[in-house]
């Protein structure tokens, strides 16, 4: 759990920075509490945007749940993923659950379709504490920050995923043929569809995988 | 209750749940072969899909190149020069498209 707190650190800086820009954005819209009770209790950073600009443009209860909801349905699979790494009864394993974020879900990949949950644990630990931190700062002092697209801060997550993309791609060539369709399918459908809808289409790109192995299909029975 | 924190209650056990689901429903089996070949390629398929999302959209959803594209070109270049440079990679994505926004 230790390596994994350590490894969490850079993605928590960067969350940080992530959540300041949350808590600037959504004071005005949300007020002061919100946001902050927001941040510490539904814990999704894509989900929390994609409901404020569903309420910052006018748009109900409904449609903002709606809208938060797609953008967490990808952690469906990705439970699934997870669920044979994981001991214990319901409750416990309902728990490991709930430290599920991107980024250290993917450091958490071991060989052969396995996950380390105590290091998933460890590397969602800090997360948690500045993505909360970061939306009271943000919301506080919103006025003395300025603008966070200025600081180049929205291009610091892709550039985190592209990094732990490069470990996966290392894994095997159909890792980079399921990236590249992932990628694809995700662009090929963003402008016809719903936040949150496209990334998980691109969750398809990974039947490749059933894709009968040439070799293996030539080796004598 | 305002929709703020109708918004806020229901999407906090709404995302537990989808949290949950896949740990509580699928439990401690082990998975069938193939299932765990698909799963080994959801995490490349995932990644490459929020980069695309995070770099190439505007919030409407629809294709842009912009400051971003920089930026991920200059994380890669990062990457390329050293593979464990995490936050190396970052910071020069998000240096460059500062300075590719500034100029423009």
């Amino acid at each position: 759990m230790r390596d994994g707190i350590k490894a969490g650190l850079p993605i928590a800086a960067a969350s940080f920075v992530l959540a300041i820009s949350f808590g600037v954005l959504a004071q005005p819209v949300m007020g002061t509490v919100a946001p902050i009770v927001m941040s510490a209790v539904v814990f999704a950073g894509s989900a929390q945007f994609a409901a404020l600009a569903v309420l910052s443009a006018g748009g109900g209860a409904g449609a903002a749940i709606l809208a938060g909801i797609l953008l967490n349905a990808r952690y469906i699979p990705m439970g699934v993923a997870l669920a044979p790494s994981l001991r214990g009864g319901p409750v416990r394993r309902a728990a490991v659950g709930q430290t599920m974020i991107d980024a250290s879900w993917a450091m958490s990949i071991r060989e052969g379709g396995l996950f380390d949950p105590d290091y998933m644990i460890g590397a969602t630990f800090p997360n948690y504490f500045t993505w909360v931190g970061g939306t009271a700062v943000g919301v506080f002092a919103g006025d003395l920050i300025g603008d966070p697209e200025a600081l180049g801060l929205d291009a610091l997550f892709p550039a985190f995923f592209l990094a732990l993309l490069v470990t996966e791609l290392g894994r095997s060539r159909r890792a980079v043929i399921a990236a590249a369709l992932g990628a694809a399918i995700a662009l090929a459908i963003s402008p016809f569809t719903a936040p949150g809808v496209p990334v998980i289409a691109a969750c398809f790109a990974a039947l490749i995988a059933l894709w009968p192995d040439r070799a293996r299909v030539q080796e004598p029975a | 209750m305002s929709d703020t924190w109708t918004t806020i209650i229901v999407l906090t056990f709404a995302t537990a749940a989808i949290r949950a689901v896949g740990p509580v429903l699928v439990g401690a089996r082990q998975l069938p072969d193939p299932v765990v070949r698909v799963i080994t390629l959801l995490a490349p398929a995932l990644l490459a899909a929020l980069i695309a999302v995070g770099t190439f959209t505007d919030p409407d959803g629809d294709l842009v190149l912009d400051a971003r594209a920089a930026g991920l070109a200059a994380a890669g270049g990062v990457l390329v020069w050293r593979q464990n440079a995490m936050l190396g990679a970052a910071l020069a994505a998000a240096l460059v498209a500062a300075l590719v926004r500034a100029i423009t």
